[in-house]
């Protein structure tokens, strides 16, 4: 059943079928009809410092700096990392934990910007018109600089991801502008809009990577966005290297290895990257600021972000500075509706709910989704799996998401692995089919977070053992070392008799005179003072802590004090 | 009859040569077994077990004298998988749950620089010199609390290690009893549940072909 090819358009590129996968009511012309409208600048942007996956950017700029669009705010720290900038210019404000677009809701740290509404640039790296003749390692650090993140969601820094090593040469580079999400139309609409950009920027990628070919996966719901890309391919004279392939609208064919089976019927190993088999998938988003980097020398500041939902009065998409507040989004649609129940970043099916709109928008952030109640209804109480198997039919990524299920539930971690979870892309199809309404998804994403905690645990523990042992020893070698001069001193005493002590005695005392001597009697009395003032205090509150514990048994203040100090002199 | 008795005594003895000669030769240093435990406890040295430090307790259960349920840090998970490694039955620990990671934190304001907690610490995780504000380094501490009690002006606490964004983990979700009245917020997963979707069964029809 999976080898069962077809053929696509015009083209005649044959396609293959991954596993499962689901037609879902599509809910894209909610958004997608009217051209995505530049968001006025808001007042204040909040930039989180950490909008990649790997080490959080450190911020380089202090409170009351005055900073330009487009200036570095935050450095990036170590190889898998990516700077972040100023998506306008104004000053500084603070820098202090702010709530960022994270499913738990916790705050990290954001430097905020108080705009002046001026929008003025910084001085710019220049432009790389001629990148045919420039290396493929300074077009990767400019991409670098330049703050570029897999904007389709994972957010992975892609200079790292355009250097996939020697070994595995890239041969097909895969453009990903499927948006098989429900409701999700800002690729859409950037293809519609930007093809000529896009293209530039796969021109431009297939060259560092020196690969042969490269696909762009379009699902056929967005014909529109089919042709522009067409002709934008065409225009520049690239129909050899680049070929735009409409694919059939089935969820999640945006899954990278979906995707990768559709177009080349390759399967990517498990626990594997695409790299692996000679493949590499970026985001169209990701082309066009590849495009704006290298071509105009401009950083990833702003994207365009999808706000839908039948939850707001206006849905469309909006070209959007990065660090603006979901809220100005929402507002810019008209605002919520009276039967707007529930809030999701994403889409709605591997989109996460959230409490608040007070979030900015980052680079990976895609959608602002204001569901009503009559979109999301209640599925009712998980009832017990009847072991139907819908959900194995379903799983684009061949799972046994029943059995996942049953380890994730009992919490045993190594079998719900020895089962794949980590290859289980949350999109939730079985959930979507359970009879039961169990909410698999969840389950599966309790334990792929607790797997990693349980990781670091460990190597927190082995780093402890670590440490304790290299501490062991050093205090043995000083042991050995004490010993060692002690006997010394033993065997040259006797030699050495009484006039070497004396003179040894006289010495000593002359040394404490000295030391003494450098510093002012009072000096040292007042540290003393204060020294034996903390004590005292200490006993203090270590009596009325002991008080307040157990009123009933605690010992006369004197007993306890005369304690204290015994345990002070034998430590 | 001589010929096969032969061969086999022969080889006997070249095969017990081979394994006398491997037991010399390749001998483990160290004893696995207290090795592997070793490594299933938490390292924070922290000796509520009774001993000093980790590898000490995990020595006295390879040789029987400890019993697996003595590591507090450890809580439950730590009992139960030294009750799998050794094959023992499970027993009773004090407190459930392992308690919250915790981190030691230096009141600047009290600290007299006296190197006593410094010299307390089972992993180096507190830096400082006589008659200098001490630090802990959180990167290191155990949050062990050994450093607490030898402080003579009482100026070490320990607090939960703040939860953070790469430290969330997603809760375990609540099973909400079957056949009852849902008493709580909608669709708690936030799944979308649209009532149309089709599984996707064999090859695409011609509704499915893309308009060229
Ligand atoms: S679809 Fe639901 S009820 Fe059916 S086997 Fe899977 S988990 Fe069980
Ligand atoms: S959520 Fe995971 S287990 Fe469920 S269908 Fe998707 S990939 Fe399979
Ligand atoms: S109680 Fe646990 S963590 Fe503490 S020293 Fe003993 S084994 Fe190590
Ligand atoms: S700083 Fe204190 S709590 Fe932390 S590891 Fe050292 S002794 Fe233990």
């Amino acid at each position: 059943m999976n080898f069962i090819p077809f053929h696509a358009g015009s083209r005649q590129r044959k396609l293959w079928q991954f596993h499962g996968g689901l037609h879902l009511p599509d809910e894209k012309t909610l958004s997608n009809t009217e051209p995505a409208a530049p968001l006025p600048l808001p007042s204040q942007l909040v930039i989180p410092l950490q909008q990649h996956i790997g080490t959080p950017a450190r911020a380089c700029v202090a409170v009351g700096d005055r900073v330009r669009t487009g200036q570095v705010i935050g450095e990036p720290q170590g190889p898998v990392s990516a700077p972040v900038h100023a998506s306008t210019s104004g000053v500084v404000t603070a820098i202090e934990p702010r709530a960022v677009p994270h499913p738990s809701g916790l705050q990290a740290p954001c430097v905020i910007i108080d705009a002046d509404g001026l929008d003025q640039w910084a001085e710019l790296p220049p432009p790389i018109p001629a990148f045919k003749q420039t290396a493929a390692d300074d077009l990767r650090q400019r991409i670098r600089q330049s703050g570029i993140v897999g904007m389709g969601g994972a957010s992975f820094p892609a200079d790292v991801k355009l250097a996939p090593g020697g070994e595995h040469p890239v041969e097909t580079l895969i453009i990903n502008g499927a948006e098989c999400e429900p409701y999700i139309t800002c690729d859409d609409r950037l293809m519609r809009e930007h093809a000529a950009d896009i293209i530039d920027g796969v021109h431009i990628m297939l060259h560092i990577l020196d690969a042969r070919r490269c696909l762009v996966g379009i699902e056929d719901n967005k014909p529109e966005a089919i042709a522009a890309m067409r002709q934008a391919v065409s225009a520049a004279g690239l129909e050899r290297l680049i070929e735009v392939v409409c694919i059939p609208t089935l969820y999640p064919s945006g899954g990278e290895k979906q995707l990768i089976r559709i177009l080349t019927g390759k399967e990517v190993p498990s626990h594997d990257i695409p790299a692996r088999i000679g493949l590499l998938v970026q985001n169209v988003g990701t082309a066009m600021a590849v495009a704006d980097a290298v071509l105009r020398g401009r950083p990833l500041i702003e994207r365009l972000v999808t706000v839908s939902g039948r939850g707001v009065a206006h849905p469309r998409n909006f070209r959007v500075r990065i660090g603006t507040p979901a809220a100005a989004l929402v507002a810019a649609s008209g605002g919520y509706r009276p039967d707007q129940a529930r809030l999701v970043i994403g889409g709605p099916m591997m989109g996460y709910a959230v409490e608040s709109d007070a979030i900015p928008v980052t680079k990976s952030l895609n959608c602002v989704l204001a569901l009503t109640s009559a979109e999301s209804p209640d599925p009712g109480p998980a009832q017990p799996c009847i072991r139907c198997g819908r959900c194995a039919e379903v799983c684009p990524a061949r799972l046994l998401p029943q059995q996942l299920y049953w380890h994730a539930r009992a919490k045993d971690l190594d079998k719900v692995q020895d089962y794949n979870l980590f290859d289980c892309i949350e999109c939730g199809c079985c959930a979507l089919v359970c009879p039961s309404h169990i909410p698999l998804v969840q389950y599966y994403r309790y334990a792929k977070t607790e797997s990693w905690a349980r990781e670091r645990e460990k190597q927190a523990a082995e780093h402890a053992r670590q440490r304790h042992a290299a501490r062991e020893a050093r205090l043995q070698r000083l042991e050995r070392e004490r010993q060692a001069r002690l006997r010394q001193k033993k065997a040259a005493a006797p030699a050495k008799a009484t006039a070497a002590g004396a003179k040894a005695g006289a010495r000593t005392g002359a040394k404490t005179g000295a030391v003494a001597g450098t510093k002012t009697a009072s000096q040292h009395a007042d540290r003393q003072a204060a020294i034996e003032a903390a004590r005292k205090r200490a006993a203090e509150r270590r009596q009325a802590k002991a008080a307040t514990a157990d009123p009933a048994a605690s010992p006369p203040p004197t007993a306890n004090a005369g304690q204290e100090t015994n345990a002070g002199e034998t430590r | 009859m001589l010929i096969p008795i032969a061969a086999i005594a022969a080889l006997a003895s070249l095969f017990g040569l081979l394994l006398g000669y491997s037991a010399i030769r390749f001998r483990v240093e160290g004893d696995p077994i207290a090795d592997q435990i070793d490594a299933l406890l938490p390292q924070s040295q922290c000796g509520q077990c009774g001993y000093p430090g980790c590898r000490p307790y995990a020595e006295a259960v390879a040789a029987g004298e400890a019993e697996i349920n003595g590591c507090a840090p450890g809580g439950e998970a730590t009992m139960l998988a030294l009750a799998d490694l050794l094959g023992r039955e499970p027993v009773e620990v004090d407190a459930q749950a392992a308690p919250p990671a915790m981190v030691a934190i230096v009141d600047e304001q009290a600290c007299i620089g006296c190197t006593k907690c410094l010299q307390a610490c089972p992993v180096d995780a507190i830096v400082g010199a006589a008659k200098q504000l001490h630090g802990i380094i959180a990167s290191e501490c155990t949050g062990c609390g050994l450093c607490i009690d030898p402080c003579p002006v009482d100026c070490i606490h320990l607090e939960p290690v703040p939860e953070t964004t790469a430290t969330w983990k997603w809760p375990y979700p609540v099973p909400r009893p079957t056949r009852q009245p849902v008493n709580q917020s909608a669709n708690p997963s936030g799944q979308w549940q649209p009532q149309a979707a089709v599984p996707d069964v064999g090859p695409p029809d011609d509704a499915h072909r893309p308009a060229a």
